[in-house]
């Protein structure tokens, strides 16, 4: 099919028959700065690529990510098929968009938005969470200007209130699109955002409150009833209107299944728009995100951009335009495939699992559970010994036997403290949950058993030139003398550093913690 | 390995999925289905769905690659539960994407250190590489006025009236003014000249095109760069170049390596360029590059502690998949220089067969160049009788998919076809597109004579509102026929048509 002319002939039979590894290209450097001149068998091509490629992590061990890294061949199938499907092009492909549309519709709906039965609901798949946040915070932004360019007021200082335990993408958000971020600082024993805090650092610049179901760090959920009920207050005194934004980029796939009663979505009348992971408890492949608005006036028409779709109009208001339709097949997928009850078993299976893993901890007796049970299935825990290098060495110590267990400061204000967070995804069954409880028992008998290393002994050497011989000099060309230096050595032990790979989450929020 | 208990009644796994219940359910629309189904029922089901869709190699709309090699194929699936933004725990693949910008920087002759690293970054797309590109205009604009004590809320830019939808994107969410310079009949792309006139002291960078969307050529940049070399030492203002070498920056290095374009004009600071276009990768990757260091600010950057050394990355979007960069290297590294000099000598050859088959009808004016981008637009010589969109629609049912539009101010009389040659788009395919014309013209031919009238904005206010809407410029059909008054079916479709079109930058072309 393709014409492309890539091989000369002579080429062509020799490589057939030299399997890849007798090949000479497995000798030449592989271009790291230049494209390369010629041009390569494919089957080379795949098996270099291949092979570099074996020394990443294995994603299922990968407990740092929430993302998914598992799903059934069916889908995997439908996936690849749809690879080379421009999801941008509506017109041409009618059913993807309309899947996309079902799948908005079945979010809203799930998250109660108050919508008319058999309405279409507003809303947007993206590429992930943080689209979906810049896209709900511009809405957010413009709505904000507009009612303050109608009062007649200032609208050049924006801001928004979250906890300090936001996710790094909010400070994307409030750094690229020129909005302060006001973070409402932790306390021990306390990693959420404080509602009646945020709330009284709402002021009239303020475009919304960002509150967070399913915090990166704790696997919490923020009390967002009693958010909307202080800041009803708050807006009832003052009438500025602020709105509420709900992240549950994780929480989002949770709460719906194990925790109906818990009102945290659109039944909370201030909360005006809600961003949620498809590609975390959503169960699909990375790439996917959702952003679905409360109503049509939650949603300035300017941001919106109109294509002609079938005849109808389509309105779309996305960052990214051309992308891949294989991830929103998916979603469509696992909401058919899976269902409701699909969903409520998985996640499930995952606090169970979660579960186990804490029983397990608190076996050892060494750690502190900091997660809480009523949240998403993940297990955040540090060590009682307060110093902070052991959870980094138990980070690494895990690494050998392939587990990524990653191992982070808090944010402010309790930076003192480190905690090591295992995510529970669909994918980790009890009896590897089980295997890592014992490598973790393995790995503490490591640590315990360390000696320290090679003592350093550092020497100085002094050389100093004996007093007389800077006021002599020699009187005679046949006679001289020589004095040897006086010379002295100091020795001390200097104790070893330990190297720490320390990942930072505080004052830049530059840490890649998902 | 997973633990979902899905299935509740094992028979079902015995049917066969179209004597199952399942297919003949309502597909759930508006909610989510109380209970799972068999994984085979439901992959059956969502493919039979898909069979409706376009078929992607058909679609001669879209710049966009819709084949790649089965061992391309296998990686990609392989990688495609590798979230890339966790550079922790896949090294490897934040490695290729490092090497992928450079490459791409000494193709565009950066001037970087043989060992140096280049500044640039893979994105989803060109929509992502622009907003970037111009956030970092914009913030070192506004930090250069700030020094200067001078006024910096009414940043704008200069383009052509030619400019992808992603620009005016840009310019609306990041409250930067869109200062467009209108096109002519005849000339197609941004003028040099008229372009720096409009440039002013709030002006953050002028864009320029290589690759137009609309008739795929290439803007003058060399012209532009002298030009704003001289008004710059006049005014002092520094103001830079921005290349949107979407779909010509894989194409000029390879067809035309002596036209100047890239970092080699000194004002250029940062061009982007599609991998997903002919960079020959599956929809969902771009790649941004910077000139040096300076042009990208600091505080825009993140810094990801990555391997114990320093990770800095700067990109809009989050997690993501990694397959399409792995896909990127891969390409590189298969076809090296000299197989993407020859593909694209096989799109421009296949261009220039569609091009002469096109001519030989007499029927049509080629409205694309010969230097550009392998694409070829043409309009009706006589669109007395049948317009270019009532063609597009009648290939429809060939299975082509060639979309039909007119073009932006001030030349909006003209409308024309365009066919984008992809890789895939061989000889044969090009003369059965010429032949599969032809009997559409016999088809329209043998029509009786188009039904048209002046429409003007109260009669389509009247019609039904899915089809009135905020039209700002609807100009009127040529040709009318007395006294026939056409019903609403006619009015409506011919609405749609010029909605479609004459709407603000709103269509997909891309």
């Amino acid at each position: 099919m393709v014409l492309s002319v890539v091989q000369t002939p002579e080429e062509i039979s020799s490589s057939a028959i030299s399997s890849v590894f007798a090949s000479r290209y497995v000798q030449d450097p592989l271009p790291r700065y230049r494209m390369p001149e010629n041009t390569i068998p494919k089957e080379v091509a795949y098996q270099i690529i291949h092979d570099e490629l074996q020394l990443d992590g294995n994603p299922r061990l990968n407990l740092a990510s929430f993302v998914t890294t598992w799903m059934e061949p069916e889908c995997d199938k439908l996936m690849i098929e749809s690879m080379n499907k421009n999801y941008v092009d509506m017109d041409e492909y009618p059913i993807t968009t309309e899947l996309q549309n079902r799948c908005v519709n079945i979010i809203a709906n799930l998250l109660n938005a108050p919508l008319a039965s058999n309405k279409q609901a507003i809303g947007v798949g993206t590429v992930g969470s943080s689209e979906a946040i810049m896209l709900a915070g511009l809405a957010f932004k413009k709505k904000w200007q507009n009612k303050r360019r109608a009062e007649g007021k200032p609208f050049d200082k924006p801001n928004i209130v979250t906890g300090a335990n936001v996710q790094v993408c909010w400070e994307k958000f409030a750094r690229y699109f020129e909005v302060e971020l006001k973070e409402v600082k932790l306390s021990e024993g306390y990693y959420v955002m404080d509602p009646k805090k945020a709330v009284e650092m709402v002021d009239e610049n303020t475009i919304c409150v960002a509150a967070i179901l399913g915090s990166t760090l704790t696997g919490e959920f923020e009390d967002v009833k009693l958010l909307n009920d202080l800041l009803a207050e708050k807006n009832k005194r003052t009438g500025w209107d602020t709105p509420i934004h709900v992240d549950a980029a994780s929480g989002g796939f949770v709460a719906p299944f194990i925790y109906p009663e818990l009102e945290w979505d659109f039944r909370l009348p201030l909360v005006k728009s809600i961003n949620v992971s498809g590609h975390k408890y959503g169960l699909v492949y990375a790439g996917i995100g959702w952003v679905i608005w409360r109503s049509n006036e939650d949603l300035p028409e300017e941001l919106v951009f109109h294509i002609n779709y079938l005849g109808t109009d389509q309105p779309t208001f996305t960052l990214n335009f051309s992308k891949g339709s294989s991830q929103i097949v998916a979603q469509y997928y696992q909401f058919l495939r899976m269902g409701f009850e699909g969903y409520k078993r998985v996640i499930r299976n995952c606090m169970e699992n979660a579960k186990l893993l804490v029983d397990g901890l608190k076996q050892t007796g060494r750690f502190d559970i900091i997660s809480k049970e009523r949240g998403l299935p993940l297990v955040a825990f540090g060590f009682k010994d307060t110093n902070k290098s052991l959870a980094f060495e138990l980070s690494k110590a895990l690494r050998h036997h392939g587990w990524i267990v990653p191992a982070y400061t808090m944010p402010a204000n309790v930076e003192h403290m480190a905690v090591l967070r295992v995510v529970v995804r669909e994918d980790l069954g009890r009896q590897l949950v089980e295997k890592l409880v014992s490598h973790i028992n393995g790995a503490l008998l490591e640590l315990d058993e360390t000696t320290d290393a090679v003592p350093k002994i550092s020497f100085t050497v002094e050389v100093k030139s004996s007093d007389e011989d800077q006021h002599h000099e020699s009187r005679h060309d046949h006679e001289g003398s020589l004095h040897l230096p006086t010379t002295s050595i100091h020795w001390k032990q200097d104790k070893h550093d330990r190297i720490q790979k320390k990942v930072h989450i505080s004052g830049g929020k530059t840490n890649g913690v998902c | 390995m997973v633990i979902t208990a899905a299935v509740t009644d094992s028979k079902e796994q015995l049917y066969y999925t179209f004597a199952s219940r399942y297919v003949r359910a309502p597909l759930p629309r508006f909610k989510m289905p109380e209970n799972s189904m068999p994984k085979e029922a439901a992959y059956q089901i969502v493919n039979d769905e898909l069979m409706l869709d376009g078929n992607p190699r058909l679609n001669l709309a879209s710049f966009v690659t819709t084949w790649m090699e089965p061992e391309c194929d296998k990686l990609m699936m392989d990688s495609i539960n590798k979230n890339y933004v966790d550079m922790d725990e896949y090294p490897v693949t934040t490695e290729l994407q490092n090497r992928c910008v450079n490459m791409i920087a000494h193709l565009f002759n950066a001037p970087v250190g043989d060992d140096e690293t280049a500044i640039g970054v893979g994105t989803v797309g060109s929509s992502e590489a622009i907003m970037l590109a111009g956030l970092a205009f914009k913030r070192k604009w506004q930090a250069k006025r700030k020094a200067e004590g001078k006024p910096y809320d009414k940043p704008n830019i200069v383009t052509g009236a030619n400019v992808q939808v992603c620009w005016e994107k840009f310019a609306r969410y990041f409250e930067v003014e869109l200062k467009e310079v209108k096109l002519k009949e005849g000339y197609y792309v941004m003028d040099p000249k008229e372009a720096v006139e409009m440039v002013d002291e709030n002006t953050i960078c002028v864009a320029a095109i290589l690759g137009s969307t609309l008739t795929g050529e290439f803007e003058n940049v060399k012209l532009l760069n002298e030009l704003l070399t001289e008004k710059n030492k006049e005014t002092g203002w520094n103001t830079p170049i921005h290349v949107d070498a979407a779909s010509g920056g894989f194409i000029a290095p390879f067809l035309f390596p002596d036209l100047e374009w890239d970092f080699r004009l000194p004002l250029v600071k940062s061009i982007n360029v599609s991998g997903h276009k002919y960079g020959l990768v599956y929809a969902g990757v771009g790649w941004v590059v910077w000139r040096s260091k300076e042009d990208l600010p600091e505080e825009l950057v993140f810094h990801i502690n990555y391997l114990g050394s320093d990770q800095p990355t700067f990109t809009l979007n989050f997690s993501k998949g990694s397959s399409q960069i792995i896909a990127q290297y891969y390409q590189f590294i298969r076809l090296g220089y000299e197989g993407y000099r020859n593909i694209m000598v096989n799109c421009m050859e296949n261009a220039k067969v569609l091009k002469e088959g096109l001519e030989k009808t007499g029927r049509f004016d080629i409205v694309s160049k010969d230097v550009g981008v392998p694409l070829v637009a043409f309009s009706l010589k006589d669109s007395s009788r049948y317009t270019v969109f009532q063609v597009a629609e009648c290939l429809r049912r060939f299975g082509w998919i060639v979309p039909a539009y007119t073009m932006p101010a001030n030349a909006e009389r003209i409308a024309v076809l365009r066919v984008v040659i992809r890789e895939d788009f061989n000889f044969s395919l090009a003369e059965r597109l010429v032949s599969d014309i032809e009997k559409v013209l016999k088809e329209l031919d043998a029509l009786p004579p188009r039904v048209s009238t002046k429409i003007d904005h109260k009669e389509l206010e009247a019609l039904p509102p899915r089809v009135s809407t905020k039209i700002d410029h609807v100009t009127a059909v040529a040709n009318e026929t007395e006294g026939i008054k056409p019903d609403n079916h006619h009015l409506r479709e011919i609405a749609s048509y010029w909605r479609r079109i004459s709407n603000k930058k709103a269509s997909g072309v891309c």
